[in-house]
């Protein structure tokens, strides 16, 4: 793959004319998807693609295209040979654009990891095997996921990956379930049955009748998993700089009136420790990590090319959505066996779900408990409880109100397949609040 | 180019209980401004195929952007792998499943092509409109865009099947964000609701021209708004915050894939049981929804859903009373209830699921002044900001971009971060008037996401404006 994508590069960069420069970014990924419900497969199959992305420049004149590759030389030669025409032409109509920019300064990579993925009839086998008597229900995903990053100015930058990532759940009855995953390098039988049984342990808990609570404040423990949705709602526009200086950004409280965190919140765009690749679409590398909150104040802001020329701040790697890719949230000292005793009497959230922002400026969100969630006295759970909505503000949850975060932390592959396998992760701990605002 | 792949899929079709190639090329367009900038124009050209196979019982796909006789032969050969390794371990026996030998053609209405137009004229436009967005000093971010798609389909099936439909698609967006100090407002033209099938034509029909001096008014105007006020209240509701509500809380609950738990592990399961359809009381008599694949403007018109099955005008709601579950043939066979031609995948590299397609609420026989005079204390909001429900769709929150204070039967001051929270279950049956044919609106959004694996689809919704009574409203924090 890494060969073919070069020798396409090699063919457009022969092709240019006068003082052209072009950039390539290549992404493929050739992925098996299993999907099961109630034990059994709903559907399976296999996806091989390969998205080519073509920066046509001249000057501070450019057009970008993308195409999907066939694989087969001849084929490909010809449709890329169609679309530098088409950009050439197009790029003759437009004006220049001043926050054009691309790496000038090459530097060529490689990383790459072998293939020790498991055969599609064992992953099925094992599945299978693992939902009987039980009922589960998710997706298998897994394969290779390549991506390229090639200029005329001779970079060259290539990775190569391949994972897995079983999402799934077991249901006890109605919307009671136990959340869980499997993701990871290396497919291990034992490492698998692990997770069935401790999964298959929580359920057991779901068998006794729910709880239903009033809306109001309660003390709640947020499981890595749930830690996990409220970080990723902050990165829907709080960390990048384009949205600091429209005053998008739901973090415009720290950057306007000097609001602050915890000071125990420590946040990293720490693409060292993450999945994903360490360069972006524009060929600029990622540095291994990026301090974005530091002793709970705003610190550095991710700034992908453009917003570097727009806004006149250095580049640090960030692509183009300026979303942090590797995100890590610093532990505690809470131990994470000890969360149930330091939480009392309260609600232990393993997850949460659907979360959106109800009021952006000041940071405040909604979003809905979903799976194990439990009903805790004590420090003894007694009951599942029902789905509740919440809404708060990240300056409550984990500001004034947060009472201390786990020293372990959890990593977390994104499961997320929209268009192609995400290789976005987390390492997050979980985090304790108190007088967590639930309304319905 | 798709009858020689046509071609090369039928020589070598292997005898089994179903085969089917699906062929899609997708072109994407995506042209905008940005603070007086133009952004890079990006096009996209993406070609690629599905093979399906049942066999044994067994059901496994293969896609591929290989669309050699080589390429298609080995994506037929990992299909019937798939469809082997699955025999005896699926949800439903797949020979089970009727499927029809589909044939027939569709194709947007288009009357005044993307192409005809060159990219700088285009670009002239929405710099034009973007410059009339910046039309105040608090405005710290505007832009205008167009995304334009045109997406083939061709379903060929061993036994003869063969529908061919061409899709062609335009999203126009505008938007413009003030700032005062700690507070942002962004203002846009229906979110992402006023996206069509057809050509520039569209740009009229949705008043695109007339849009931007109003939207840049009404950004500056509510950074500086008083909050909305929060109690229990009357709601009206704008068409382009309707479609939201439409589409999580009558939409999702009814997709027969959910009823029957394909989408626990994700985009969750439904408050609806099988049992409830044709007894089930929805919503107030006033409440009528539609499957309508048949408004040649609206996103998700088509003639044959991605299994083959001809798309026919349903109603899934009749005077409150719910009649039928969204579902494709597949999940009409498993679940053994009636459905709708609604099985669809946003691309040749995802298998079809159930999807809404076009789910429209019909106009009533109220104007927007009777909506308004109806209403002694309430709130008008309008464009969905914000949006979140519960994995069984009941429990939601909503939160609008836009509204104005009800007072005494009259609309008054303007306030901002209107929210509102509700369940689905017991919403619609407070639904007290719902407006005419002059409130009526055809929308949707190009961003409708579920699935594992995960899948992005358009669908459409339409709908008048409509009053609900005694509803939870609140403001900002």
């Amino acid at each position: 793959m890494q060969d073919y994508f070069y020798s396409l590069a090699d063919g457009i960069e022969a092709r240019l004319e006068g003082g052209e420069v072009v950039t390539c970014s290549f992404a493929a990924e050739e992925s098996d998807f299993v999907r099961f419900n109630r034990s059994a497969v709903r559907q399976a199959g296999s996806v091989a693609q390969r998205v080519l992305t073509v920066d046509l420049i001249e000057g501070a004149r450019h057009a970008l295209g993308t195409l999907s590759l066939a694989g087969v030389p001849e084929t490909d030669r010809a449709r890329l040979s169609a679309l530098i025409g088409d950009l050439r032409e197009a790029r003759r109509q437009l004006p220049e654009d001043p926050f054009l920019l691309y790496n000038t300064s090459p530097r060529s990579t490689e990383r790459r990891r072998e293939n020790e993925l498991p055969e599609p009839e064992q992953v099925v086998d094992e599945i299978h095997r693992a939902g009987r008597g039980r009922d589960l229900v998710g997706v298998y995903a897994g394969g290779a996921i390549h991506a390229g990053f090639a200029s005329s100015l001779g970079q060259r930058n290539w990775y190569e990956s391949y994972s897995f990532n079983l999402d799934w759940s077991f249901f006890h009855a109605a919307d009671k379930a136990v959340k869980a995953s499997y993701a990871g390098l290396h497919w291990r039988r034992e490492d698998l049955e692990r997770r069935i049984e401790s999964a298959a342990e929580q359920v057991s808990v779901l068998s006794r009748p729910t709880r239903s609570i009033r809306p109001g404040r309660y003390r709640v423990f947020l499981a890595p998993a749930a830690l996990y949705e409220i970080v990723g709602m902050l990165s829907w526009g709080g960390f990048g700089l384009r949205a600091h200086r429209t005053k998008t950004t739901p973090l415009l409280r720290m950057i306007q009136e000097g609001a602050t965190l915890h000071p125990s919140v420590r946040v990293l765009e720490n693409t060292g420790d993450g999945i994903a690749p360490d360069f972006q679409e524009a060929g600029f590398p990622r540095p291994a990590s990026v301090t974005l909150i530091e002793g709970g104040r705003y610190r550095d802001c991710l700034v992908s090319p453009r917003s570097a020329r727009e806004y006149g701040s250095p580049t640090n790697g960030a692509s183009a959505s300026e979303v942090p890719q590797s995100i890590d949230v610093g532990g505690g000292e809470m131990a994470m066996s000890s969360v149930l005793r330091e939480l009392g009497t309260g609600i232990y959230a393993g997850n949460l779900w659907y979360l959106n922002f109800s009021d952006r400026s000041a940071c405040r969100t909604t979003g809905m408990t979903r799976f194990a969630t439990f009903w805790v006295e004590d420090g003894v759970i007694q009951a599942p409880l029902g789905a509740m909505r919440f809404d708060e503000t990240v300056y409550r949850m984990l500001g004034d109100k947060l009472v201390g975060l786990t020293a372990e932390r959890e990593m977390i592959l994104d499961p997320g397949t929209y268009f192609q396998r995400a290789v976005e992760s987390a390492r997050l701990p979980g985090a304790m609040v108190d007088d967590f605002t639930f309304t319905l | 180019m798709f009858e020689e792949i046509e071609d090369r899929f039928r020589e070598i079709a292997p005898a089994v209980d179903h085969c089917s190639l699906r062929i899609v090329r997708e072109r994407d367009e995506h042209l905008s401004v940005r603070r007086g900038v133009v952004q890079p124009p990006r096009v996209a050209d993406d070609l690629g195929a599905m093979v399906t196979v049942v066999e044994d019982g067994g059901i496994g796909y293969a896609a591929t952007s290989d669309l050699s006789a080589a390429g298609l032969r080995r994506a037929t050969g990992r299909a019937r792998d798939w469809a082997r390794r699955t025999a005896g371990r699926v949800v439903v026996d797949f020979r089970s499943v009727q499927r029809p030998v589909a044939s027939g053609e569709y194709e947007s209405r288009v009357r005044e092509p993307w192409d005809g137009r060159p990219l700088a004229e285009k670009v002239d436009l929405l710099s034009a409109e973007a410059e009339r967005l910046a039309a105040h000093d608090s405005i710290v971010d505007w832009e205008a865009g167009l995304w334009r798609s045109a997406v083939e389909t061709l379903l060929v099936s061993a036994d003869g099947g063969r529908v061919a439909q061409r899709f062609h698609y335009l999203l126009p967006t505008l938007s413009a964000t003030a700032n005062r100090g700690a507070e942002t407002q962004t203002r846009t033209f229906g979110g992402h609701a006023y996206c069509r099938q057809g050509g520039l034509e569209i740009l009229r029909e949705v008043g695109f021209f007339e849009a931007a001096p109003r939207i840049a008014e009404q950004a500056a105007e509510l950074v500086s708004a008083p909050d909305c006020p929060s109690g229990t209240m009357d709601l009206v509701l704008a068409p382009d915050q309707m479609i939201l509500q439409i589409h999580e809380s009558i939409g999702h609950p009814l997709e027969l894939d959910r009823i029957l738990g394909d989408e626990r592990n994700y985009a969750g399961s439904s408050f609806v049981t099988p049992e409830m359809f044709g007894t089930y009381r929805y919503g107030s008599e006033l409440l009528n929804v539609v499957f309508d694949p048949t408004r040649p403007e609206q996103l998700a018109s088509y003639a044959f859903d991605d299994e083959g099955q001809p798309a026919i005008r349903t109603y899934v709601i009749h005077q409150g009373i719910l009649l039928r579950p969204l579902g494709g043939m597949i999940s009409q066979a498993r679940a053994g209830l009636p459905g709708v031609a609604g099985a669809r995948a946003s691309s040749w590299n995802r298998p079809p699921i159930d999807r809404m397609a076009n789910l429209n609420l019909e106009p009533g026989s109220a104007r927007f002044e009777d909506l308004i005079a109806a209403t002694e204390s309430g709130v008008y909001m309008e464009t969905n900001c914000s949006w979140s429900i519960d994995d069984a769709r009941n429990k939601f929150q909503f939160g609008c971009e836009w509204a104005r204070l009800i007072e005494k039967g009259r609309l008054t001051a303007v306030v901002k971060k209107a929210n509102y929270r509700g369940v689905s279950a017991t919403f619609w049956r407070n639904l007290a008037l719902v407006g005419d044919d002059a409130t009526f609106d055809v929308l949707g959004t190009p961003y409708c996401g579920k699935g594992e694996p995960n899948q992005m689809m358009r669908v459409g919704h339409a709908s008048p404006a409509c009053l609900f009574r005694g509803v939870d409203v609140f403001g900002g924090a």
